[in-house]
Parts: structure tokens; C-alpha cells; sequence
């Protein structure tokens, strides 16, 4: 199954809500280790690695497109 | 044992240095270190003299290789020494991992039982070599020279010429064969200006070896970022004799003055190990270390083998264990190539077989040590969410990586494998190309009744099958120069996909599965059998 790219979310705005929630008060440095340890989790419950690759290759992408403007 | 450590070998004048033209000898050995004896022994066992050349008068400096992984320990087997190895050496198969002060992650590495051989035995190399060298000693195949050193080589139209610096002169030899066993800083590999790439490690380790008594099991404990050296690592490890292996993680500026000083490593200990502990030292050593590897272990008649081929980190004792594989790999061949049973072109299998052997130890050496030595921010921050997730998350401790410790290669695609007839992802521990997996039988173990000959096995558990393979195979390929072997036992089934139906396989002279059908055909096998011997024609 190739990575979904449509809307998948019942409630976005809550969702990105908890994110920034999960990251009150956190330094730069912790904060980092919290999106470390998400992606972990995130990963291992994803579990199809072409899933998580095709998902690691488009957020690169959209770094690199960024930085090449 | 008197401490073998104090043997010195003492240089004797050979015939050859008083001769005016170089001698000829059909192999030489360079090196006689763990892997140069082991080719030598190898080589004996099947009849074939040689010359092994050591520039040291002693024994293995230091510990230095001290973890003896299951598949070695099968191949010291096959010379005689598995015993001798296991039972001077430390039996371990668990582990303990811990992050700051807390034990995150435990791990048992031979979850199949039934195996003649632990995971690993610990014990230190200067003992594995000198029940080589023992053993060396009792064969009129092998001859030592101790205290001389390859000071020049190169490959004339005859073959390859060694020019040979002795205590007393120098003198010449040439060989038809040369094994380079002679370690990371290979003259050999010099002499023929080889390029060795790869990646350098800035990262410095200090190993010390200390003697001391601990009532504590023979685990492998693993620390990361641990009071004692914040911000690093620190590994303990027993072997014989009460010897400790302590390995502590240091700056990459750290001074070597300083940090090999004993008063100063002494403070490390005492902090590692509590203010009370009563230790001698052993062996005090700053390493630190490079992956490379030579682009062919192949020149023509020159074998390049263990670290003289392929260097790696430390982590999951992939060095000294996967030269024991090369030699395994290359003598059986290099064998079949003497007696004109096979052509030359089967060594080239060795590199292929071996390079990728090579290359899966860097990889796993190299992630290990990335894990264990993050190189920037980001990767430090994914390796230490992984361990304080391992504290309470399974799914974290399959991530935490203090090194993955030696397995025995599966030489997938190998120009040598023959066909695969079982289904797609069945029995895959025992597909083409992979080691024999040991089982119990009834009158020993599988590993010793495969022999170290090409063997056909047909494993099944009924004895009607077993009578009906026989009458088939001597109906289908009476003249096959092969061995034949019928197992019944229950375990060995399970573990090669034979538990309802019949399996059928060819191993190889190192006991890797050269091909596995579910119905053997004549057809098939004869053509397993001169595939994996490099094309020769049968019976000549």
C-alpha cells in the first residue's frame, strides 16, 4: 500500500494542535528528541518499511526543493 | 597451563635461506595469526604441506579477538580444537544493555537449542593460538618459521617471489600458492600497492584486560552514556582465567599519554566497577579503527584473507571470526584446484563468497558504530530515544544496537548455488548458500555426520521415504562421487523444512547448502554438484 497523500484525519486542526501541544515548553534540543522518538513509534506501528521510506523521501524532498529556491 | 604468553619462538635457519636460487614450495603462508594457522591446519588435514612465515618470536599481543562466535567454533570442530577452545574459553550466550543507570534491554542469542555449539565462546587470542600452533606442531605438513618477515613481494612470470629478512640474512621463495593472512598493515597488500578503502573512524577506544574475581555470569554488558564515561560507552566481558575485558569509549582528542596511563585508567575501573574492587592489569591498548576492504581478495595465485583483505570496528567480533570464514571458504576450494578436481576459476568464487561476507560484516559494523558513536545532534537524538523508549517499549529493543554480533554468511547469489525447490519463504535459514544448521542426531550431531566432503542428505522422518530415496538415488546416479546420508531425527527435520515432506539437499565441503529440492532428479543433482565445484567434469 503506497503512502497516503490524501487527507486521512477526522479532526486536522485538533491533531496539529496536539503536536504543538506535545512541544509546550520544550527546548530546541528536547524537542528534537521528541520527534525522534515519535518517528520511532510512528514507524514501528506503520511497520510497511516502503510506507515509511516513500514517507522519509517526500519529507526530504520538500526540505531539498526548499532549499534550492 | 604455565602462561603461554612467556613462550618465545625461536628463529631456526632453514635449508632454503643456505641455497643460492630461491626455493620452491608449492603454498606459503604469510601470517600465523589465528587465520594463517587455521589455513594451515585446514590445509594439512587434507594432505597438503605448507610454509607458514611469522615475523613475531611470540604469542597473539594482548587479548586482542576474544569472542569465538558459534559457526568458528563448528569449523575448529572439524580440526579437533572445538573442544579444547570451549573448554579453556568463557561460554556466553546472553547480554545486558544499559543507559545511564538503568538496564534497558536483555537478549539471548541462541534461542534454538539443541546445538553441539554455544553462541560464543570468549577466550583470549594468544590461547586460540596456541592450541593452533599446538596442534600445528603434531602435523609433518606444517612448517613454522618464526621470526621471519616478508620484506619484499612480487609476481614474476613464475609465480609469485618472496624476498624473506631473517635474524641471521635474507633469502628468497617462491610458491605456486601464497595465502596473505598477515593482518591490517599487510605487507603483501603493500608490496602490490592494493588500495584499501573505506571509512575512518576518528573515534578512540581503550581496551584493558584486567584480572580480577567477580561473582558475576559470563554476560556481555553494554553501557551507554553511563556515569562512569558520560557521553560514551563502556562494554565488559569475561573471558579465561578470570580475565575481564573492559572497552571505554574515549574523546577522539583524548591524548595517549594520558589516557593509557594506569593510574589514570585505574581511576576509570575503579569508577566502573565501585572504589573496593581488588584488579591487576593485563593488557592496556588505545585503538582506534577503520572499514575497508580490498576491491578483489583474489590476485591470481594470491589470497588475501582476515584482515589483511578487510578491516572492520570492533563491534560484533566480525574480525577475527569472519577470517576463520574466509579460510574455511578458500581451502576446500583451493583444495579441489591441487588435486585437479576442480579448475582454477573455482577460486573465484572465494571472492565473490567472501567480498560479500565482507561487505555485510562493514555494514553491521558500521551501523553498529554509528549507533554506538553518534556523529551529529539528530543522530544522537534518534540513538538516545531509542534507549529511553527501550526502558518500557518492546518495539525499541530490536533498535538498540551495541553491536550484531557474527552469524555465519548466506552466500546468496553465489555463481556456486544450485536450484532452490522449495516454495518462496519456506525453511529460509537452510536456502542455497546458507551454513549448516547443527541438530541433535541420535549417535552425535548433524554437523560432524556431514563431514567436510560434498554430501547429499535427504532428511525425513519416514523410514518407508528414506528406503525409497536410496533405491532411487542408486537407480538415478550410481557414479556420483558423493556421499550419502539419510536423517531421520525429529529436530534436524524441523530445522531443514522436512517435518511432513521428504527434503533433499547438497551440501559443500564447508557445510554450506549448495542446492535443496523437494524431489531430487539425477539431472539435477549432477548438475548441482559440478556447479558448485566450479564446472568440472565429475569423476575427474
Amino acid at each position: 500500500m503506497p503512502l497516503t497523500r490524501e487527507p486521512n484525519l477526522e479532526d486536522p486542526d485538533g491533531l496539529y494542535a496536539a503536536i504543538l501541544d506535545a512541544h509546550a515548553d520544550l527546548s530546541e534540543s528536547e524537542s528534537m528528541a521528541l520527534n525522534a522518538r515519535l518517528v520511532l513509534l510512528l514507524a514501528n506501528h506503520i511497520g510497511d518499511e516502503a510506507v515509511v521510506r516513500e514517507a522519509l523521501a517526500l519529507a526530504r524532498q520538500s526540505i531539498d526543493a526548499a532549499a534550492s529556491r | 597451563m604455565s602462561d603461554v604468553r612467556d613462550i618465545r619462538f625461536r628463529h631456526r635457519r632453514s635449508a632454503d635461506q643456505d641455497r643460492g636460487a630461491p626455493q620452491h614450495h608449492p603454498i606459503i603462508i604469510v601470517g600465523a595469526g589465528p587465520v594463517g594457522l587455521v589455513a594451515a591446519l585446514e590445509l594439512a588435514r587434507k594432505g597438503h604441506r605448507s610454509i607458514l612465515i611469522e615475523k613475531k618470536t611470540n604469542l597473539s599481543d594482548g587479548s586482542r579477538a576474544i569472542c569465538w562466535a558459534k559457526r568458528s567454533l563448528e569449523i575448529m570442530d572439524r580440526l579437533a580444537l572445538g573442544d579444547v577452545l570451549t573448554g579453556k574459553g568463557v561460554t556466553w550466550q546472553s547480554g545486558k544493555v544499559f543507559f545511564d543507570r538503568r538496564r534497558v534491554f536483555e537478549f539471548d542469542l541462541l534461542p534454538e537449542r539443541a546445538q553441539r555449539r554455544p553462541a560464543f565462546v570468549n577466550l583470549q587470542q594468544y590461547y586460540f593460538e596456541h592450541f593452533c600452533i599446538e596442534a600445528a606442531a603434531r602435523s609433518d605438513l606444517i612448517e613454522l618459521r618464526w621470526q621471519e618477515e616478508v620484506e619484499g613481494f612480487e609476481l614474476t612470470e613464475d609465480g609469485p617471489l618472496l624476498r624473506v629478512a631473517t635474524p641471521v640474512g635474507h633469502y628468497r621463495l617462491t610458491a605456486d600458492w601464497v595465502i596473505a593472512a598477515d593482518g591490517a598493515r599487510s605487507q603483501i597488500r603493500r608490496s602490490l600497492g592494493l588500495p584499501f578503502q573505506g571509512r575512518v573512524f576518528a573515534d578512540q577506544f581503550l581496551i584493558c584486560d584486567i584480572k580480577m574475581r567477580m561473582e558475576r555470569g559470563a554476560e556481555r554488558w553494554f553501557w551507554f552514556d553511563p556515569p562512569f564515561n558520560r557521553g560514551r560507552s563502556a562494554l565488559l566481558h569475561k573471558q579465561a582465567d578470570d580475565v575481564w575485558r573492559l572497552d571505554f569509549q574515549l574523546d577522539a582528542t583524548a591524548d595517549r599519554e594520558v589516557v593509557t596511563d594506569p593510574d589514570s585508567v585505574g581511576r576509570r575501573v575503579r569508577e566502573m566497577l565501585g572504589e573496593t574492587v581488588a584488579f591487576s592489569f593485563e593488557w592496556i591498548s588505545l585503538y582506534r579503527f577503520q572499514s575497508r576492504r580490498l576491491q578483489r581478495f583474489r590476485h591470481g595465485r594470491v589470497l588475501f584473507a582476515g584482515d589483511a583483505a578487510h578491516q572492520m570496528s570492533p563491534f560484533g567480533a566480525r574480525g577475527g571470526n569472519s577470517g576463520i570464514q574466509d579460510v574455511d571458504n578458500l581451502i576446500w576450494k583451493l583444495d579441489l584446484v591441487l588435486r585437479g578436481r576442480a579448475p582454477e576459476a573455482l577460486l573465484d568464487s572465494y571472492d565473490f563468497e567472501r567480498i560479500h561476507a565482507a561487505d555485510e560484516n562493514l555494514l553491521n559494523t558500521t551501523r553498529s558504530t554509528d549507533f554506538i558513536a553518534p556523529k551529529s545532534p539528530i543522530s544522537r537524538a534518534f540513538r538516545d530515544g531509542v534507549l529511553a523508549l527501550a526502558a518500557t517499549e518492546p518495539m525499541a529493543r530490536r533498535l538498540v544496537n551495541s553491536g550484531r554480533l557474527s552469524v555465519a554468511t548466506c552466500y546468496d547469489g553465489s555463481p556456486l548455488n544450485g536450484p532452490d525447490g522449495f516454495a518462496t519463504d519456506e525453511c529460509p535459514a537452510t536456502r542455497p548458500g546458507a551454513a549448516a544448521v547443527d541438530a541433535p542426531l541420535a549417535d552425535g550431531w548433524l554437523l560432524d555426520a556431514l563431514g567436510s566432503g560434498f554430501v547429499a542428505v535427504c532428511f525425513c522422518r519416514e523410514q518407508a521415504s528414506a528406503r525409497a530415496f536410496q533405491r532411487a538415488r542408486g537407480r538415478l546416479e550410481p557414479a556420483l562421487p558423493l556421499q550419502n546420508l539419510i536423517v531421520t531425527d525429529p529436530i534436524a527435520c524441523a530445522r531443514y523444512g522436512a517435518e511432513r515432506l521428504p527434503a533433499y539437499y547438497l551440501f559443500r565441503p564447508d557445510q554450506h547448502v549448495a542446492a535443496r529440492w523437494r524431489q531430487p532428479e539425477a539431472d539435477g543433482v549432477t548438475g548441482a554438484l559440478a556447479r558448485a565445484s566450479g564446472g568440472a567434469p565429475l569423476n575427474a
